[in-house]
């Protein structure tokens, strides 16, 4: 039997010809990422650790997004620190001004590459599964170990396979597919599995919308999400300045084995809404439209890209927010934001009274710029909306992609953009 | 090591924001986090918990961020041990790896209520339900988690491979990497 994309990744990582869901591995990581959250830990963990060295501080990264800049005292004791750690061992730093949220900044810096494996000591490290690289979120001890010895202990995942066909319509994107498809799976309905995800439907979407899927894989309890390369993936790779190896070309074997193949038709679709408090509570925005809202929340490590700006803005244009509405935006990365600005994108969402921020994943986990009051509701296209994940624990997050974001804040209420 | 305590029981999905929400990040101090173990879920646990209870929890515990404090802060609480029907993955990595006790048993979870008293032996995988006189058995980890567990988590585990490289390396001469 054949091997899955996933398989071929771990077994090129531990010098195997093969491997098969169940075994344990230890596998070689080619980067090891950090926000400010995990590193102060990793600082600690790995000033305890017995002769320990960075084996090769040009394979670890530390990007400040969390709470940067820094949202208060603590917040900024704990990336100086991130800081000291990272000048002390020469390894790359992102910090304010030059930062992005990492998952954003990472491939736009030509960090991750097809094939490549990357332990990230933040979940939604399966983010680079868009691009054919197994990331995959472990804690901060993971992350020292990675460190220190340049590898790290794996479970080697089943595969589910996600087929979806069809044409997807108008104002439908990644972020619809994914929602979709947890809100068919549940919240564990991939725990432990690498998801991999094919069809023709893909074709006509780009690949910002394979890193929204790529990035909501662990919201289904997965341990990453892949899409083989393709040429779209490699010339992405290629302007970003990343290395392409043979595995750029990697795909799964025809005969290789599923725990479970999934296959919908896209061309039925409508945007999605993810209600509170699971991201598998979907419904078609139809069904929830008209609902009141007090917040809107425009960019995040799930949709942050220049292409999602682009789609808010094309809702935004000639038009002002609701005026019961706060509309927040973030770029996901100082290039996303020049870019931005260069394209009167910027001009666009200010016009329409939304605020514009620096990049910083702040509100989606309730840290800072756009913090929830008691009872207020909000349209977010971040990627979890658990019971207090914005603010406070009775505040509500409603999950979309970045039209129907944008549409709501106009509408006031929960809207396609067909309604306005 | 045989744990004992009073049963805490919370359902499906309980994600890292309801174990520690993320507003109370900003530190690492597992004394502060502790304050606000399972705030979101039940803002009174931390004043009802006693030392060495347990949480007894559904299916996806533990769900969410990759967030280490999760386990750190409900250890910190005086939290002895979680039993769940699953749990999610990073979690489990992380619980393991800094040594707190998780069993995974849907039967103990079906037959365990809130306020039970509940023995734990870990290494066994035993969970005997004192209240109601039950007894379950956890699935047995993989013997590669075993060792690690053994060892009381993934630190040790990392320093015994670091002197084994040293000593290798002391034999043949060569060094890793550049830093």
């Amino acid at each position: 039997m054949g091997m899955t994309l996933a398989e071929k990744i771990l077994a090129a990582h531990c010098g195997e010809k093969e491997v098969r869901p169940g075994q344990f591995i230890n596998a070689r990581v080619d980067l090891v990422l950090a926000s400010e959250l995990s590193g102060v830990l990793i600082v600690e963990e790995f000033e305890k650790l017995r002769g320990a060295k960075i084996l090769d501080p040009q394979k670890v990264v530390f990007v400040m997004d969390h709470f940067t800049p820094a949202k208060d005292i603590q917040s900024a004791e704990i990336v100086k620190r991130c800081r000291e750690f990272a000048r002390k061992h020469g390894i790359l730093f992102y910090d304010v001004g030059r930062a992005g949220i990492q998952h954003i900044l990472l491939p736009e810096q030509g960090l991750i590459s097809p094939g490549d494996l990357i332990a990230g000591a933040d979940s939604h490290t399966c983010t680079y599964g868009a691009l054919g690289a197994f990331g995959t979120g472990v804690g901060s001890t993971d992350a020292v170990a990675a460190m220190a010895l340049g590898e790290l202990w794996l479970r080697v995942p089943e595969s589910a396979l996600f087929l979806y066909h069809g044409r997807p319509p108008k104002w439908v994107g990644g972020k619809d597919l994914i929602l979709y498809t947890i809100g068919a799976i549940g919240v564990e309905g991939a725990r432990y599995q690498a998801m991999e995800f094919r069809g023709e439907a893909l074709e006509f979407l780009g690949v910002p919308d394979r890193f929204t899927m790529a990035n909501m894989a662990i919201e289904a309890g997965a341990k990453t999400g892949l899409f083989a390369p393709d040429e779209k993936a490699r010339e992405f790779v290629r302007r970003a300045g990343g290395r392409l190896t043979e595995a750029a070309h990697w795909s799964s074997d025809p005969d290789a084995g599923y725990a479970a193949v999934h296959e919908y038709d896209t061309s039925g679709f409508e945007p999605f809404i993810a209600e509170p408090f699971l991201p598998e509570n979907v419904r078609p925005v139809s069904e929830v439209a008209g609902l009141e809202i007090d917040q809107v929340v425009i960019g995040m490590c799930t949709n942050g890209t220049l292409e999602d700006l682009r789609a808010a803005a094309e809702i935004l244009r000639g038009r002002e927010i609701h005026p019961r509405v706060r509309a927040i935006i973030i770029p996901g990365s100082q290039k996303v934001y020049l870019d931005a600005v260069r394209e009167g994108l910027i001009e666009v969402f200010v016009t329409a009274h939304c605020a514009v921020s620096t990049s910083t994943c702040g509100p989606c986990l309730g840290g800072h710029m756009g913090v929830l009051a008691q009872g207020e509701r909000c349209v977010s296209t971040s990627n979890r909306n658990f019971r207090g994940r914005m603010g406070h624990p009775e505040s509500e997050v409603y999950l979309a992609n970045p039209y129907v974001a944008a549409a709501s804040a106009v509408a006031g209420s929960i809207a396609s953009p067909d309604m306005l | 090591m045989i744990l004992r305590g009073k049963a805490w029981r919370f359902g499906d999905h309980v994600d890292t924001d309801a174990i520690i929400p993320a507003r109370h990040c900003n530190t690492s101090d597992p004394a502060i986090l502790a304050q606000h173990c399972m705030e979101d879920a039940d803002p009174e646990f931390v004043t009802k918990v006693r030392w060495g209870d347990l949480i007894v929890a559904g299916l996806n515990f533990g769900c969410g961020s990759s967030r280490e404090v999760a386990p750190i802060t409900i250890r910190a609480a005086g939290v002895s041990a979680v039993v769940a029907k699953s749990f999610a993955r990073i979690f489990f990595r992380n619980s393991i790896n800094i040594g707190l006790p998780i069993l995974e048993c849907p039967e103990a979870v079906e037959g365990i209520a809130q306020g039970d008293t509940v023995e734990i032996d870990p290494s066994q995988g035993r969970i005997v339900n004192l209240t109601r006189g039950t007894e379950f058995r956890a699935a047995p980890f993989p013997d590669f988690l075993q060792r690690i567990i053994d060892r009381g988590g993934l630190m040790p585990y990392v320093e015994e491979q670091l002197a084994t490289r040293a000593k290798n390396d002391s034999l043949s001469g060569v060094t890793h990497g550049s830093g």
